[in-house]
C-alpha cells in the first residue's frame, strides 16, 4: 500500500449548501457539539460550508456555497514544519496530513500558519449531551481540551478499510471500502474522494477537468482538494492572485 | 583608608562619576542601600505594587489552568495573541542589561559600570516574565518539557525545524549565561556585603553567597577570566536571541510575518526598548537613593543616545516594511499592510508610529535628553510603543490574511489584561527585591574608575 496521494474533488456547482456534509464530519471524527457560549470562532468543525457572492447588488449577485476543510497540502505543508511536537505529519502511503492530538501541545502554531484556518482547537473538555456519549464512534478516539484538530480524511475509516482488505488476503485496499463521511453524506454527489496518483480514479480526472481548481494554489502549498466550477468569478475567487510575481514562490 | 586620602590629580571625567569620591564613599554608598540606608517611599510602592500584581498574576494563571485557554480573546483567525506578544517585549527588554553588561565590556565602556547590576538583574527578570509566556500560552502547558529533547519511551523527538524548538533553547541559554554572567559579576560585591553586614544573618547569608571570596591577586585573576569568557559568550545572545524570535513570524506565509528582514528589525527594537525599561528603572532610583553622583546625567544621557539610535533603525525598518509590501508584488503583503495603516486596527497603527518613531526624534536635543523627568516619559512611551509594535505585527497580521470568510478582530478580555499587568507585578516584585537585598550598582566596578585605581597605567606611563 504505497504510493497513493488520496485527494478530494468539490464541485461548487453541484453543492447546495446543505450542511450534510458538515453533520456527517462531526458524527463520524466525534466531534462534540458545541457548548453553550460558544462563538463561530469558537467551535469545531472540521468541514464548514461558506457561502461567498461576487460583491454585486440586485439581479448581478451571484452567490454559491464552498465547502472548506484542511486542503491536505503537500509535502511541504505549512503546519508540519512550525509543529514543535511533530505533531503533525504527512503520511507517505497516503499523502493525508495526519493530526496526532496525543502528541500536541496546543502552542497552535498550526493554526496560525495554515492559510486556509481549516484547523480547530480544542477551547474545552468535550462533552455530550447524556446519552449521546453511546453513540460516539468507537474508531475515533476523541480530543482533549487544549489540543489543535482538523480533517483527516476519516482516518478511522482508512485503518478499518486496512483491516478489511487484510482480512480479504488483499494487499490494497478496496476503493469502496473507504469513503470518508462527507462524501458519503453528500446528497448531490458534490464531493468525490480517491487517489490522485490513479489515472482511472474519478477524482483525479476530476482534477484534470478544466475549470477545476485548488484554493490560494499560488502560495505553493500543492493542495489536495480540487474545486470545480464552470463560472470563472468562482475560480478567480479561489485561486489566489498573485500580483505581478508568484506569491512565496 | 589611607589612599583616601591622595590627591585627585586626573580624575575620571566626572560625568560618569561625580567629584570626590573615594573607595571608601562609593562602598559606603552603594552598601548602604542594603545595609544601612532607610527603606524610602518608592521602594515601599514599588514592591507593594508589584506584589498586588504578582497576586494577579496567580490568579489569572490559576483560572487559566483550570479553566483553558479560552479565558482570553483569542479565537480563529487570531490564535495568538496577548500572550506571544508579552513574551517577545519582555524577551526584547531583556536585551539591555547583556548589552550593557557584555558588548560594552568588551568594548571597554566605563560608563556602562554604574548600571550594569541592575540592567542585568533587569535582563533576568525580564526573561523569568518572558519565559512563562509560552507555557500560559499551550493548551496543555503540565506537558511542557515535551519541548526539551529527552530520551523518551515514545521516541518521538521535538521537531527541529519548528522556531518553538530554536526558541527553547535560544531563551534557556540566554537565561542561564545571564544568570550566571550576573551571579558572578555580584561575588566581589558580596564579599564586601558580608564584611560589613552587622546582623549575623545577613553575615552569614551574604558570606554563604560570596562563595569564599578574599579578593587576593589570584581571585581577581581568575573573576576576570571568568567575567571575559562570560562577556563573549553573552555577546552573541544579544543578536541571536530576539534573531530566533523573529523567526517564529518569519517561518510562518503568513502576510505580514514572512519577511526576511525580520531579525536586525526585531534585535534593534529589542534594544530600544530594553534601553527605555533602563531609563525607567534608573531614573527613580537614582533620585528616591541619591545616587545621582554614580548614575550621573552622563549616563541618562549615553542611554537616550542609544535609544535614539536604535529607534531610527527601527523607524528604518518600518518604512522598509511598508516598501517591500509594494515591492514584493503580492497582494496578500500589500493587503496586510493596506489594513494595517487604514483597517480596524489604525489607531492602534497610528499610535505606535508616534510613540516609536515620532517622540524619539525630541531625543536629538540635548535639553531634552538633560531632564531626567523627560527622559522618564519618553522612555515609557517608547515601552507602551514597542508593545503595540508586536501586539500588530502578531495580531493585525493574523487578524485579516488569506481568507477573508476567516477574518475577525481579536479582542482582549480581562484575563489578558490581568495576565500582562501580573508579569509587571512580578518584575517589579523582583526587581525591587533585588534592589533591596543586592548591591544595584557594581561597587567594585564604579570603583575603577577613580583615579586611585588606575595605578598600573600611571606607572607605565
Amino acid at each position: 500500500m504505497t504510493g497513493k496521494r488520496y485527494g478530494m474533488s468539490i464541485d461548487i456547482d453541484r453543492c447546495t449548501g446543505c450542511g450534510a456534509c458538515m453533520v456527517a464530519c462531526a458524527v463520524e471524527n466525534n466531534v462534540p457539539p458545541a457548548p453553550e457560549g460558544a462563538t463561530d470562532r469558537k467551535g469545531i468543525t472540521w468541514m464548514r460550508v461558506f457561502p461567498v457572492d461576487n460583491g454585486r447588488d440586485g439581479p448581478d449577485r451571484k452567490s454559491v456555497f464552498v465547502p472548506m476543510l484542511c486542503q491536505q497540502c503537500g509535502q511541504d505543508a505549512p503546519c508540519v514544519s512550525v509543529c514543535p511536537q511533530q505533531a503533525v505529519q504527512v503520511d507517505p502511503a497516503t499523502g493525508i496530513v495526519g493530526q496526532m492530538p496525543e502528541r500536541c501541545l496546543g502552542c497552535r502554531y498550526c493554526m496560525a500558519a495554515c492559510p486556509y484556518h481549516a484547523r480547530y482547537f480544542n477551547w474545552w473538555d468535550p462533552a455530550w449531551p447524556a446519552g449521546m456519549e453511546k453513540t460516539l464512534n468507537p474508531n475515533v478516539a476523541p480530543r482533549m481540551r487544549g489540543v489543535v484538530e482538523k480533517c483527516n480524511f476519516c482516518h478511522g475509516r482508512w485503518h478499518a478499510a486496512k483491516e478489511r482488505a487484510v482480512g480479504r488476503g488483499a494487499r490494497e485496499i478496496d476503493p469502496a471500502d473507504y469513503v470518508p463521511a462527507c462524501v458519503e453524506a453528500c446528497p448531490t454527489a458534490a464531493i468525490r474522494f480517491g487517489d490522485l496518483n490513479d489515472p482511472r480514479s474519478p477524482v483525479a480526472q476530476a482534477a484534470q477537468q478544466s475549470g477545476s481548481f485548488r484554493l490560494l494554489e499560488k502560495l505553493g502549498t500543492e493542495p489536495k482538494i480540487y474545486y470545480h466550477s464552470a463560472r470563472e468569478w468562482v475560480r478567480e475567487i479561489g485561486r489566489a492572485p498573485a500580483g505581478k510575481e508568484q506569491v512565496h514562490g | 583608608m589611607a589612599d583616601e586620602q591622595q590627591v585627585i590629580e586626573k580624575p575620571e571625567p566626572h560625568e560618569i562619576l561625580a567629584k570626590g569620591y573615594t573607595f571608601g564613599t562609593i562602598t559606603d554608598q552603594i552598601a548602604a542601600v542594603v545595609l544601612t540606608k532607610r527603606t524610602p517611599l518608592l521602594w515601599i510602592v514599588g514592591i507593594g505594587t508589584g506584589f498586588a500584581l504578582l497576586n494577579l498574576l496567580l490568579l489569572s494563571a490559576t483560572l487559566l489552568f483550570a479553566k483553558g485557554v479560552g479565558i482570553w480573546g483569542i479565537r480563529t483567525p487570531v490564535m495568538w495573541g496577548f500572550a506571544i506578544t508579552n513574551f517577545v517585549w519582555w524577551i526584547g527588554i531583556g536585551h539591555a542589561g547583556t548589552l550593557i553588561s557584555a558588548i560594552l565590556l568588551l568594548l571597554n565602556q566605563k560608563w556602562r559600570n554604574s548600571i550594569n547590576r541592575f540592567a542585568e538583574a533587569m535582563t533576568l527578570f525580564a526573561v523569568a516574565c518572558a519565559g512563562m509566556f509560552p507555557l500560559l500560552h499551550m493548551g496543555r502547558p503540565w506537558l511542557f518539557y515535551w519541548l526539551f529533547p529527552y530520551p523518551n519511551s515514545t521516541t518521538v523527538q521535538p521537531n527541529f525545524r519548528s522556531p518553538l524548538v530554536w526558541d527553547v533553547f535560544a531563551v534557556s541559554t540566554y537565561a542561564t549565561v545571564s544568570a550566571l554572567f550576573w551571579f558572578v559579576g555580584l561575588i566581589p560585591d558580596l564579599g564586601t556585603l558580608r564584611d560589613r553586614a552587622k546582623n549575623s544573618f545577613a553575615k552569614y547569608a551574604y558570606g554563604m553567597l560570596a562563595m569564599g571570596w578574599r579578593g587576593s591577586a589570584r581571585h581577581w585573576s581568575v573573576y576576570e577570566t571568568a567575567t571575559l569568557l562570560l562577556a563573549g559568550m553573552s555577546t552573541p545572545l544579544v543578536l541571536s536571541v530576539h534573531t530566533v524570535v523573529s523567526f517564529d513570524f518569519t517561518i510562518a506565509i503568513v502576510p505580514g510575518w514572512h519577511s526576511t528582514f525580520f531579525p536586525p528589525y526585531f534585535v534593534a527594537g529589542a534594544i530600544y526598548s530594553g534601553f527605555a525599561m533602563v531609563l525607567a528603572l534608573a531614573i527613580p532610583l537614582r533620585a528616591s537613593y541619591g545616587l545621582e553622583g554614580i548614575i550621573t546625567a552622563r549616563h541618562l544621557d549615553n542611554c537616550a543616545k542609544v535609544m535614539l539610535a536604535t529607534g531610527m533603525i527601527v523607524a528604518y525598518a518600518y518604512i522598509m516594511e511598508v516598501f517591500m509590501s509594494w515591492y514584493s508584488g503580492s497582494v496578500y503583503e500589500q493587503q496586510a499592510f493596506w489594513n494595517r495603516m487604514t483597517g480596524p486596527y489604525s489607531t492602534q497603527y497610528w499610535f505606535l508610529v508616534t510613540c516609536n518613531i515620532v517622540s524619539p526624534n525630541l531625543l536629538w536635543f540635548k535639553s531634552f535628553r538633560s531632564k531626567p523627568a523627560l527622559l522618564f516619559l519618553s522612555s515609557i512611551i517608547v515601552l507602551i510603543g514597542m508593545w503595540l509594535e508586536r501586539y500588530m505585527i502578531i495580531v493585525s497580521s493574523l487578524a485579516q490574511d488569506y481568507v477573508p470568510s476567516s477574518w475577525s478582530l481579536f479582542h482582549a478580555t480581562r484575563w489578558d489584561w490581568a495576565t500582562y499587568w501580573g508579569t509587571i507585578g512580578l518584575f517589579l516584585f523582583l526587581f525591587f527585591l533585588f534592589v533591596r537585598l543586592l548591591p544595584m550598582i557594581s561597587i567594585f566596578e564604579v570603583r575603577t574608575l577613580l583615579p586611585q585605581a588606575k595605578v598600573r597605567q600611571e606607572v607605565k606611563r
